[in-house]
């Protein structure tokens, strides 16, 4: 135990500074009015869904949650159902057999919610395109509110996808 | 078994690999895996073509380990209905691949005890082949009712869970069907082929240049290991001897890649045990490394860093010392981290006797890789076949006779600090001078071969070059086609909540293995 702890305050504290959201990435107006997102604020719950990704962006993913991004220590964090989320992490191009599986777990999301794509298969299908295999990419499935290429991104690339899709636009229409 | 103990004319296959390739007719197939077998041989890799367009028929291709290297059979099949004799019950890991073979191109194995579908789901009908040359690589099917009989076990008190292929944590999508009574798990059964997205389709329409960055999204966490083993094939078919310099980076490259998987699973496995300080910890080291990466090589997986013929960028001077110092740094802080697991009651208590596979069975079922390591089969191709730079570096093989998750720990602590001096002696000896060479031409209908010992185990390419310098039929194999089978029989009668411990201690690949 002692180890343990002197380990943890050799350490220290390791986070860095989060990124800006970046409205290049958004690919649809957003839809969601600002009361709600300044009820999502800064406490967002994720699902990803691996829709046929090489596991490339998973990595990434993971990273997120290292104590260098700490995108918990954010209020975000990755929830184990759909039906708890309010946002839809996606990667991959679709395969054919996971477009299904896909489409479920998005109708099983409670509204109002909110699809990353990830990747530059889950942006435009990247080397895979569409195929007797592929449905190319995740906006061919699923609408798409935000499209972070890559290949992979890294995490603050991920994270900033993730904090666009949550903030309002600088010259966003009031919605009322 | 050497390979003039084989009773064929095989010719050795050009290029690093030591490999041999025969032309065996469809009845001698099984005799000579039985003869490999007795000799302590394996089956690496199973795959078909399809040969139709040239006047010929189909043709299977098998590829085995011998105390030569390895081994490759091409056994030419029927125009119509091409079948061959099926060698799952000397080989079981041939089982899914000889079921894939079918859905793919229609091959029938005649006599697999399994007759179901394995990479085909609702994409494609049955009866459809898209692996056919004749397939149009355009074509888009109306999806058809996916029915998989799942085995049932039956009895008092028994049920089932179903999970997947969305799971609960981020990972690849797959289906797992546990049959239990109360928590213990009687039996375990993958679906696995979600993530088939045409890989091997895609490939045919390439050059065999381009066929390099296909390759590195096989599997993205093992990128280096098939980069490195598709640009083995390409200079096996092209005459091309990589500079001593890139193979030299290369090496370099495998074991950053060894490291980081490895850092990144140890944390995991802490996390699995409710130690997050180890996930926290060890992904702390690994975002290290892969910075490292990023600065030193352009991209943090090292994607697309080795081509065909070489490799794409040198490393700065200065990298060196950074990765100098880099490993020195691992080196403490992971021997630290260690002692705090070795000492952690909690997780030891997780961790032994955890998904046992007992070494008689591990070699029965033919484990491979880092998992078959921890199960007492002492085989590295490092060690086994060193192709240079590894020749002269003497690796010291990771073993355990253990073969439960702890024993999958102590081979992954074991091979980061392996890694880490290997890095160190490849930094001292690295020479000088052009990192890339001109690929030359290939003949058409030729075949070559890579073979490299990836973090999780030995990926194969099996390249078949077409007119033009073009992909004719690529084959990249994963050895999670080996051990996912294996995990069935690991996770009997363990408690369901020690299954994605049992599992992360093999962290197999989904889209390695779908294609």
């Amino acid at each position: 135990m002692y180890q343990l702890l002197k380990q943890i305050v050799k350490t220290g504290i390791v986070t860095e500074r989060p990124p800006a959201p970046d409205e290049a990435l958004r690919v649809a107006r957003q839809r969601l009015d600002e009361e709600i997102l300044r009820i999502f604020g800064r406490s967002l719950a994720i699902r990803h869904v691996d829709a046929g990704s090489c596991n490339g962006c998973e990595l990434e993913i993971h990273a997120t949650n290292s104590p260098y991004y700490n995108l918990e220590g954010l209020g975000i964090r990755f929830v184990a159902s759909p039906r708890h989320a309010d946002l839809l992490l996606v990667t991959g191009p679709v395969s054919r057999h996971m477009e299904v599986a896909l489409k479920r777990t998005y109708e099983a999301t409670p509204d109002p919610k909110l699809v990353v794509a990830l990747g530059d298969c889950g942006c435009t299908g990247g080397i895979f395109g569409e195929s007797y295999a592929s449905c190319g990419r995740v906006a061919n499935v699923i609408p798409v509110d935000v499209a972070v290429p890559g290949c992979p991104p890294a995490p603050l690339a991920i994270m900033q996808g993730i904090l666009t899709a949550i903030s309002a636009p600088v010259s966003a229409p009031r919605v009322r | 078994m050497r390979i003039e103990d084989l009773p064929i004319e095989a010719e050795p296959v050009p290029g690093a690999v030591p490999a041999w390739h025969a032309v065996v007719p469809a009845g001698q197939l099984r005799d000579l895996c039985s003869r490999v077998k007795e000799k302590g041989g394996r089956l690496v890799a199973l795959w078909g073509s399809d040969e139709t367009d040239r006047g010929e028929g189909y043709a299977l291709h098998v590829a085995l380990v011998i105390r030569s290297g390895l081994v490759c059979f091409t056994v030419p099949l029927a125009h119509d209905h091409p079948r061959y004799p099926g060698v799952a019950d000397i080989f079981p890991a041939a089982d899914r691949m000889q079921r894939a073979t079918y859905d793919l191109l229609g091959m029938h194995a005649r006599g697999n005890p399994d007759h179901r579908k394995w990479l085909r789901h609702g994409a494609w009908p049955a009866g459809v082949f898209p692996l056919r040359k004749g397939y149009d690589p355009g074509a888009v099917h109306s999806r058809v009712e996916d029915r998989y009989p799942f085995v049932r076990v039956e009895g008092e008190g028994v049920h089932e869970i179903p999970v997947g292929p969305v799971h609960a944590g981020t990972i690849e999508p797959g289906h797992f069907r546990f049959s239990i009574v109360g928590e213990f798990i009687l039996r375990l059964e993958e679906r696995l082929g979600y993530t088939h997205k045409g890989v091997e389709k895609l490939a045919e329409t390439m050059t065999l240049a381009e066929g390099a960055r296909l390759a590195g999204r096989v599997s993205g966490d093992s990128t280096v290991a098939y980069a490195w083993a598709y640009a083995q094939a390409v200079e096996s078919v092209t005459g091309t001897e990589p500079p001593a310099p890139a193979v030299w980076l290369r090496a370099i490259l495998l074991e950053l890649e060894r490291i980081h998987n490895h850092l990144g699973d140890l944390g995991y496995l802490g996390n699995d045990v409710a130690l997050a300080f180890g996930f926290f910890q060890f992904w702390r080291l690994k975002e290290q490394v892969l910075r490292l990466n990023q600065e030193l090589f352009g991209h943090r997986y090292l994607m697309d860093v080795i081509v065909p013929g070489g490799v794409a960028r040198d490393m700065p001077l200065a990298g060196i010392e950074k990765l100098l110092d880099l490993a020195s740094h691992l080196e403490r802080e992971v021997a630290t981290l260690r002692g705090i697991y070795d000492e952690h009651a909690g997780a030891q208590d997780r961790f032994i006797g955890a998904g046992r596979v007992a070494p008689s069975l591990a070699a029965e079922l033919g484990l491979t890789g880092l998992a078959g390591r921890a199960s007492g089969l002492a085989w590295d191709l490092r060690v086994e076949y060193p192709v240079p730079p590894y020749d002269g570096l003497e690796v010291r093989m990771a073993t355990h006779r253990n073969s439960d998750v702890a024993a999958r720990v102590s081979v992954r602590f074991d091979e980061v600090l392996e890694s880490l001096r290997l890095i160190r002696a490849l930094l001292r000896a690295l020479p000088a001078g052009d990192l890339v060479v001109p690929l030359g031409g290939a003949r058409p209908g030729s075949f070559g071969v890579g073979w490299v010992e990836g973090w999780r185990g030995e990926v194969l390419i099996g390249l078949h070059v077409g007119e033009q310098n073009r992909i004719r039929r690529m084959h990249p194999h994963d050895p999670s086609w080996q051990n996912w089978p294996i995990l069935e029989r690991a996770v009997i009668g363990n408690i369901v909540p020690d299954f994605p411990l049992i599992n992360k201690s093999f962290n197999l690949s989904y889209s390695g293995q779908d294609l």
